[in-house]
């Protein structure tokens, strides 16, 4: 374990629980992000797809956002409430599983996505099902369980929309919210017209088509599913209860019709009270789908008698939470209730998608979620390269329903990162040389007057923005993509000393 | 150690010695400036519903048998003369269908997929997000019922419509089953596009009442 040697405003409170492994799930990518962008700029139609969708629901997160008088008021609730549960995690967490078992249900935990996985496999198997219908959940794919239920046999039926096109089409998810963002409507009606058993071969791109073929495909899926797998939005400490905030009906369809229900859910995800949940559930909407209200939101109480699956299993899951707990700012990466605003009003993200991030968690929220679960190696991990994949401008932070400051996060994580380096390497980054070299010139008066002369000189070597001789590594990085700026004629020191400001 | 005792130590040792919180504000709206049932909140659902593309009937009378009439009219031009109900509505509700099933708890997934719609009442509305909660019960029947057929007619009364989320959730017990609905079943999947009609009743008639 590496010793975080602080910045401002990061302090490590206790002891960090152990980093996720990047090994199981889908927390990590292959490559860095500079690396992956570097493709993913160049695809012009996932630009366009990118720029379209998230223009459209920027547009309408900032209408229904600016029609709610108390906004401001909702957003610091959350945040108070976020942090208020993790101050109290573990009794609130007991007294969750407690009320869950009174009303019938049976509580797991998990120290990690392995663990989840075998918990859920083995569930699955005593119940004699094959196969189990599933509602999105950003859990489920953080451990990987498709691929752990696969392995086992057991075949799992995605049925949102966007992640039914990312399974048919063997893609990727790349957005927390609608995974498959990166398709337009032609790519997604010819997935479909590959990849769906017996569906209309004159099939159109219209949204409303798809939907259609969408419905019919599952109905059946749903009708005889007897096993169901979902994740919590929320879990409420005072009663037992679970949330599961959806659109299309599939998620109803998962924790209503099948006789098991298999619930997997971060420890973070629990909220103290039922009151708490009159300020996320007018939060949630109006910042994800830029809804007022999301067209359906389940709750449920362990088993109702009668109503619903007769078998209902928690599973509560560490997978490197209590590592990002340990850390007085990285804590509030835990506030996150999976919004994505952050994503859809991200410079970034817009023009890379959410490949580029490797983890299941892309954009703004990810870039301190991943490292934070999967921990820093200061080396070429491609989590590493993700808190330099924002140009800090904060928008993300402005957006964020329970105030997640994701700026100075990243900030934090790239310190943390460039001490782990400092501590894992011989020699200093190029960077941190560079660093050293400015502060001892910077230390001293002389020397920073004779260093501003020196820059005069060095002017000529540029034209035009571009150095005349190529730079050597690692300055060549550097101009590779921004021009050099050439240093004045004159230092500010010189031009103030010779004429007092101007005034002479 | 098992995994439950070991991931509470672990959260036990993150949060450090004396992990405490501030107390939480709750500046934002507990009420709205109307009462329940307020002509002004009437109005403003039925803007939220038919934005959400569902139908609204309203009809001053609060008659059971006023109702029925408003459910049989809003079924007849969509050629639908059976329904299920659940066991606690007024049989004069769906007493102009042909063909009504009161539901005992026997039907299953498959028999409901035959029955082309679903009759039912509420607990309580929410004016400024549009949004209907059912409780599972006598009123609003079990949660399969609602969910299967592909038409919901569903009764709101006037003096169940409150204002705001808050005001909302306070009327509801959190043990019991509960289904927020906000319109007919939609996706933004594509292209962040709204479209109605997915996997839950693609039809939603609501009869406001009163």
């Amino acid at each position: 374990m590496s010793t975080f040697l602080g910045m401002p405003g990061g302090r490590t409170a206790g002891t960090r629980g152990p980093a996720a492994d990047p090994g199981v799930g889908h927390l990590t990518g292959d490559r860095s992000f500079p690396a992956a962008a570097h493709d993913a700029l160049a695809n012009t139609q996932l630009r366009r797809n990118l720029a379209h969708a998230t223009s459209t629901i920027r547009a309408k997160r900032a209408s229904v956002v600016a029609e709610v008088p108390d906004w401001e008021a909702l957003r610091d609730a959350g945040s108070a409430i976020k942090a208020d549960t993790m101050a109290r995690l573990p009794e609130l967490l007991e007294q969750l599983e407690a009320n869950v078992i009174a009303r019938g249900g049976t509580v797991h935990w998990a120290r990690d996505a392995a663990e989840a996985n075998r918990i859920v496999t083995d569930l699955v198997r005593a119940t004699g099902a094959d196969e189990v219908v599933k509602v999105k959940s950003m859990a489920t794919q953080e451990i990987g369980l498709n691929e752990a239920l696969e392995a086992a046999g057991i075949t799992a039926h995605e049925t949102d929309l966007a992640e039914l096109i990312v399974q048919l089409g063997h893609d990727k998810p790349s957005h927390i919210l609608v995974p498959a963002i990166h398709r337009g409507r032609a790519e997604i009606r010819e997935i479909f017209a590959r990849e769906m058993p017996g569906v209309d071969p004159l099939l159109t791109d219209e949204p409303a088509v798809l939907a259609a073929a969408a419905r019919t495909h599952l109905r059946e899926v749903f009708l005889r599913a007897k096993v169901a797998v979902s994740g919590a939005n929320f879990g409420v400490a005072e009663t037992g209860t679970l949330t599961v905030v959806e659109s299309e009906g599939n998620g109803r369809m998962c924790l209503t019709l099948p006789d098991t229900l298999i619930t997997v859910m971060g420890i973070e995800k629990v909220v103290p009270t039922w009151r708490d949940l009159e300020v996320f559930l007018q939060l949630l909407p109006r910042s994800s789908t830029g809804e007022r209200m999301n067209p359906y939101t389940s709750t449920w109480t362990g088993v109702v008698p009668g109503d619903g699956p007769q078998d209902f299993h928690l599973v509560l899951l560490d997978n490197g939470r209590t590592r990002a707990l340990a850390d007085e700012l990285g804590r509030t990466a835990l506030h996150c209730i999976r919004c994505s605003a952050c994503l859809n009003v991200c410079p970034v993200y817009e023009r890379t998608g959410g490949h580029a991030y490797g983890s299941v968690y892309p954009g703004p929220i990810g870039a301190i979620l991943s490292p934070l679960l999967t921990g820093l190696t200061g080396g070429d991990d491609p989590n590493d390269s993700l808190p330099y994949a924002s140009s800090l401008c904060g928008a993300c932070y402005d957006v964020c329903p329970v105030k997640i400051n994701i700026p100075d996060m990243l900030v934090q994580l790239r310190a943390e990162h460039t001490e782990a380096h400092a501590d894992t390497h011989r020699l200093p980054s190029p960077e941190a040389a560079a660093m050293k070299a400015a502060a001892w010139v910077m230390a001293d008066e002389g020397r920073f007057a004779k260093a501003g002369r020196a820059a005069a000189v060095a002017r000529h070597g540029i034209r035009r923005g571009k150095p005349r001789i190529p730079l050597p590594p690692p300055l060549n990085g550097w101009t590779a993509s921004r021009d050099a700026p050439a240093p004045a004629a004159e230092s500010f020191r010189d031009w103030w000393t010779r004429t007092r400001g101007g005034s002479s | 150690m098992s995994a439950r005792d070991d991931v509470l130590a672990r959260i036990r040792g993150a949060l450090g010695a004396d992990p405490t919180a501030p107390p939480v504000p709750r500046a934002y709206r507990q009420h709205g400036e109307y009462a329940a049932g307020a002509p002004e909140l009437v109005l403003q659902l039925v803007d939220r519903l038919e934005d959400y593309r569902a139908t609204v009937v309203r009809i001053g009378a609060d008659d059971d048998d006023s109702i029925g009439r408003a459910v049989a009219d809003a079924l007849a031009p969509r050629e639908i003369g059976q329904a299920v109900t659940p066991p606690g509505t007024p049989r004069e509700w769906t007493g102009w269908l042909a063909d009504v099933v009161v539901d005992d708890g026997s039907l299953d997934a498959k028999a409901l997929d035959r029955i082309p719609a679903v009759v039912t009442g509420s607990v309580v509305t929410i004016a400024e997000t549009g949004t209907i909660v059912l409780d599972g019960g006598e009123l609003c029947g079990r949660r399969a019922i609602t969910l299967v057929p592909d038409t919901h007619v569903c009764v709101v009364r006037v003096s169940d419509v409150v204002q705001t989320v808050p005001e909302g959730l306070q009327r509801v017990d959190p043990v019991r089953p509960l289904t927020f609905i906000s319109g007919p079943s939609a996706t933004s999947d594509i292209e962040l596009d709204r479209v109605e009609g997915v996997h839950g009743p693609r039809q939603l008639v609501v009869i406001v009442s009163g």
